[in-house]
């Protein structure tokens, strides 16, 4: 009998062992080795998930829409944020306005028109002005302003 | 040699070749009911399945109702491996009362509760409890549709009771309706307060086990009944159990994988068809049956006043059943159990059905 | 109030009876002196409300043929009425007057019932009178009158012809309601109905060369369902197309006008196209060739095409460069739509597997955009043009179909992964199952042989 924990536990000293030796030595080496395994099985998942991902965070009230380079003056991008997207206008005077991109009439995906400086729906030609206000065509309710900010070379837009 | 070193460094320090002893010594009956002795143990795996696994879930969930939904759905679609412990996390939960329900139906009818085993039985009360708190606490978390309407609806029912109802009410929800303040209120029950009384709870549970050893039921004889030792034998059986329990998990997180849903609306209709979790199902469908007015009483409330009753007497079965010789009591007790326990089951299923 | 009106009004006679038994009782001139006191009040209390007094109303509204009895009750909601206007404003007359001749007095300026012919006029006196309606509502338009004339109910009535609409036709008389009102017979959505109840009746159009299905099939078409399910009031009624007040058909060459009120890509786009000469020339109506006029339908991509059914056919035949055209948008639009079709097929599928594609298939809008926007493209004529959205959303869509690959993919992984870890899973249970067995079986042995 070796005298490690094993051992002891799982053989009681007042009761010798009749089965030859190497039949249990299997038994036992088969039984650690997939112990092992399964703990690495389990392990292995839990410290991947503790590592972070790619993507770091799920933050969904703010997002950077665009580049600073890539929006010229005069100029309009849809971005996505969260489940619906957003317009990132850079007017005719530099200064960004961000709105949700739905129209209010019956959710088409509005654009910025750089001839009329208004936003436009072209669903059913609904139009509304730089701040988003519904000033044209059927559309009854103005669209939700965001808030945008510049972060160095990032403009990031965030809901409230 | 080194083993043997550490061994002695520790054992000077904190005794461990005393409780070692203590192990070895511990025994467990072995009869025909003895396959029940495994859902205790059963149960507090499954806890600590839940203890690990909502740890790590802690890592990513963000407790408000902007970014609540959000981060469960960045936990089961960015983080490696996140859908498999936010499944096994709510398959698990589930797995955990189920056991629980098995282990305390089977200690009511093996009488596991005559003396001096009373307070274990009074903590494991109190333990059913907090694991249904748990449940319904955790349910809110993804902050989905489902589980706003379900709180909604939980919290309403608590509500109707009379006097304390209105401030239990307002103290679950955080305010007058469910909101943002219910979750973060929630979460907070859900991962400080609930874990410190489960913990000090299932402490005193399971010393008091330790103390008074495992009870032979009076049905069997209890000078002829064989004992097995607890460790290795018990303990490599309770293994057994524990890591084809791992697997039935592996399984239903892979296969069934837990929903997600819709995020939370706190201005939409409720949508059609609504129902707790199944262990609340049984009450809800009482509830539902029970007529309007009962002898000129609010039927809902008296329904509800019922099943507060019902948990008082829960908790004093071992005073009242205290002799095992007194067989007409226990017979009684019996029929009561077993009512108790088809009508759990007949309503859940009832409840599913329509 | 005069002698006979005095002995006839019951009040009165009440009042007079209280103060002679007043008299008799008490006697004293005190008592008296009250007893006034309380009569005055009291007749106070008899005489008419604040409102001017309106003789019309009281007696009309008393008789009994309800002709005469109907405006007077009726005024009561009239738009009219809550502005402070009365009878004599439109009619003329003496509202101060006791008897019939003495409200109706021509020299008091009564103008009775306005001849059909005369109705525009009639209406004309204060409503094209800026001055006077500036008193009221400056924002109100006073040229209603000068459109009217216009229209095509306008020329026909100042030929002659009293059969057609006149103000109180759309209007209502005495009960006039506000447009903003839904109990209007204006309200946009009742407009319709206004106008059916001439223009839907094959017994008054009699005589008119027009047809009288407008309505019904009006009632057919998708705006009639935007305003009458949907309740959305920007979508088009009669008015809208034809005007209110200047109701006159749209000439056949600027329907696409019209209809560029809201459809303004549209008619942008057909302005621009082969078709608006083509049309303009056979006299076609623009828009309403394809789309009809009242029974206009949700349209669908079978109008378009080669194949038996699609409008393009019609004039189009094998080898003509617009057949070539209509079959090559055709295809590229059916070529997007089974490519949508399929990714959208997968998501689902993936979706319903217990995967997450909420992004995926929030990023297949990319794809539908393109084929709303290609769908809007036909009206350009131009497969170029259509090419130029399609292969974008052709991208965007197979994204989506990518996407849903890697879901389907990744369950599947996950089921690899489960087999394999519930092998080793199984494995290691038996193993100490068996270590279990072996221990008691050394155990049993040993106690036996002890």
């Amino acid at each position: 009998m070796g005298n490690n924990a094993w051992d002891k536990t799982t053989r009681n000293p007042e009761y010798p062992d009749p089965q030859p030796n190497t039949r249990r030595r299997f038994l036992d080496y088969l039984l650690g080795s997939s112990a092992v395994a399964t703990l690495g099985a389990i392990v292995y998942p839990i410290l991947r998930f503790m590592s972070p991902p790619q993507v770091i965070e799920s933050a969904e009230n703010s997002v950077v829409a665009a580049k600073l380079t890539e929006i010229p003056i005069n100029s309009g991008k849809i971005f996505k944020f969260g489940n619906k997207p957003g317009i990132l206008v850079r007017t005719a005077t530099g200064e960004f306005k961000a709105f949700s991109a739905v129209c209010t009439h019956l959710e088409c995906i509005v654009q910025y028109r750089a001839d009329t400086k208004q936003i436009w729906c072209a669903c059913h030609n609904g139009q509304y002005n730089l701040g988003g206000k519904n000033i044209g065509g059927p559309p009854p309710r103005p669209l939700e302003e965001y808030q945008v900010n510049t972060r160095g070379d990032d403009v990031v837009v965030t809901r409230s | 040699m080194r083993i043997e070193a550490l061994r002695a460094w520790l054992d000077e320090r904190l005794s461990i070749s005393t409780l070692a002893a203590m192990a070895q010594k511990k025994e467990v009956p072995v009869h025909r009911h003895s396959i029940w002795y495994y859902f205790g143990g059963m149960t507090l795996f499954l806890f600590a399945v839940q203890v690990v696994t909502g740890i790590l879930l802690l890592l990513y969930y963000r407790p408000s109702s902007e970014t609540a939904f959000e981060s469960v759905q960045f936990i089961i679609t960015e983080v490696k491996f996140g859908w498999l412990i936010r499944s096994i996390h709510s398959w698990s939960a589930n797995l955990m009362i189920l056991t629980l329900f098995v282990h305390m139906f089977s200690v009511f009818f093996l009488r596991a509760y005559y003396r001096p085993r009373e307070m274990t039985w009074l903590s494991g009360a109190f333990l059913l409890f907090v694991a249904i708190c748990f449940g319904f606490s955790g349910y809110l978390l993804p902050w989905n549709k489902l589980a706003f309407f379900a709180t909604k609806v939980g919290t309403e029912i608590a509500g109707v009771i009379p006097i304390v109802g209105r401030p239990a009410l307002r103290f679950l929800r955080g305010g007058d309706d469910v909101t943002g303040a219910t979750l973060t209120r929630f979460f907070g029950f859900h991962v400080a307060v609930l874990p410190a009384t489960a913990t000090a709870l299932i402490t005193i549970h399971v010393l008091l086990v330790q103390l008074h050893g495992m009870s032979v039921p009076p049905g069997v004889a209890d000078k002829n009944v064989k004992k097995m030792k607890f460790v290795p034998n018990f303990l490599l059986r309770d293994l057994i159990g524990w890591i084809l329990a791992i697997g039935v998990l592996a399984a239903l997180a892979a296969l069934f994988p837990w929903e997600l849903g819709e995020k939370a609306d706190a201005f939409a209709p409720a949508p059609a068809g609504i129902k707790p979790e199944w262990y609340f199902l049984f009450m809800f469908q009482t509830l539902k049956l029970i007529p309007a007015k009962i002898l000129g009483f609010d039927g809902e409330v008296l329904g509800i006043m019922a099943f507060n009753v019902v948990a008082v007497l829960l908790f004093i079965v071992p005073f009242v059943d205290r002799d095992p010789e007194n067989l007409r009591r226990r017979l009684i007790f019996n029929v009561i159990g077993v009512f108790a326990l088809l009508y759990i089951v007949v309503m859940t299923v009832y409840g599913y059905v329509t | 109030m005069d002698r006979q009106q005095k002995q006839s009004n019951p009040d009165v006679l009440v009042v007079a009876a209280a103060k002679e038994d007043v008299r008799h009782v008490i006697g004293a001139k005190r008592s008296l002196r009250i007893a006034l006191r309380v009569a005055i009040v009291l007749m106070l209390f008899t005489l008419a409300p604040a409102q001017k007094k309106s003789s019309c109303i009281e007696c009309h509204s008393k008789l009994e043929d309800t002709r005469l009895s109907a405006p007077a009750k009726l005024f009561d909601n009239d738009i009219h009425h809550a502005r402070g206007l009365s009878c004599n404003d439109c009619h003329g007359g003496d509202p101060n007057a006791d008897t019939k001749e003495g409200a109706k007095d021509p020299r008091k300026g009564y103008l009775g019932k306005p001849k059909t012919l005369d109705i525009p006029a009639y209406c004309g006196k204060c409503h094209s009178d800026a001055n006077l309606m500036k008193r009221f509502n400056p924002s109100l338009r006073v040229d209603q009158e000068r459109e009217y004339y216009s229209s095509v109910h306008g020329k026909l009535l100042k030929s002659g012809e009293p059969r057609v609409a006149t103000c109180i036709s759309c209007h209502s008389v005495h009960g006039i309601r506000a447009i903003s009102d839904p109990l209007s017979s204006v309200y946009p959505p009742n407009v319709a109905e206004t106008c059916a109840k001439c223009h839907a009746s094959a017994d008054y159009m009699r005589g008119f060369p027009i047809p009288n299905d407008q309505f019904a099939k009006y009632k057919t078409s998708v705006h009639a369902k935007m305003l009458y399910e949907k309740q959305d009031l920007s979508a088009p009624t009669c008015n809208d197309c034809h005007g209110n007040h200047g109701a006159t058909p749209p000439g056949l060459v600027s329907v696409a006008n019209i209809c560029g009120q809201c459809h303004a890509r549209q008619a942008e786009l057909f302005q621009t196209s082969p078709h608006k000469a083509a049309f303009d020339q056979r006299q076609f109506g623009e828009c309403i060739k394809c789309h009809s006029n009242h029974a206009i339908a949700k349209p669908g991509d079978q109008l378009i095409g080669t194949f038996q059914g699609a409008l393009c056919v019609n004039c189009h035949t094998t080898g003509d460069k617009g057949f070539v055209a209509a079959g090559r948008m055709r295809s590229r639009i059916d070529e997007l739509i089974a490519s949508i079709d399929k990714s959208t097929e997968i998501l689902n599928r993936a979706e319903r597997d217990g995967m997450e594609v909420s992004r995926p298939k929030f990023e297949m809008k990319e794809a539908t955009d393109a084929l709303t926007h290609a769908r809007v493209l036909i009206h350009s004529s131009s497969p170029d043009e259509i090419d130029k959205i399609v292969a974008p959303g052709l991208a965007a869509s197979a994204k989506g179909y990518q996407a849903g690959l890697g879901a389907l993919a990744e369950r599947s992984f996950r089921r690899k992964g489960l087999a394999v870890s519930l092998v080793f899973i199984l494995f290691l249970a038996a193993l100490v199952y068996l270590k279990v067995r072996q221990i008691e079986r050394r155990q049993n042995e040993s106690a036996n042989s002890a």
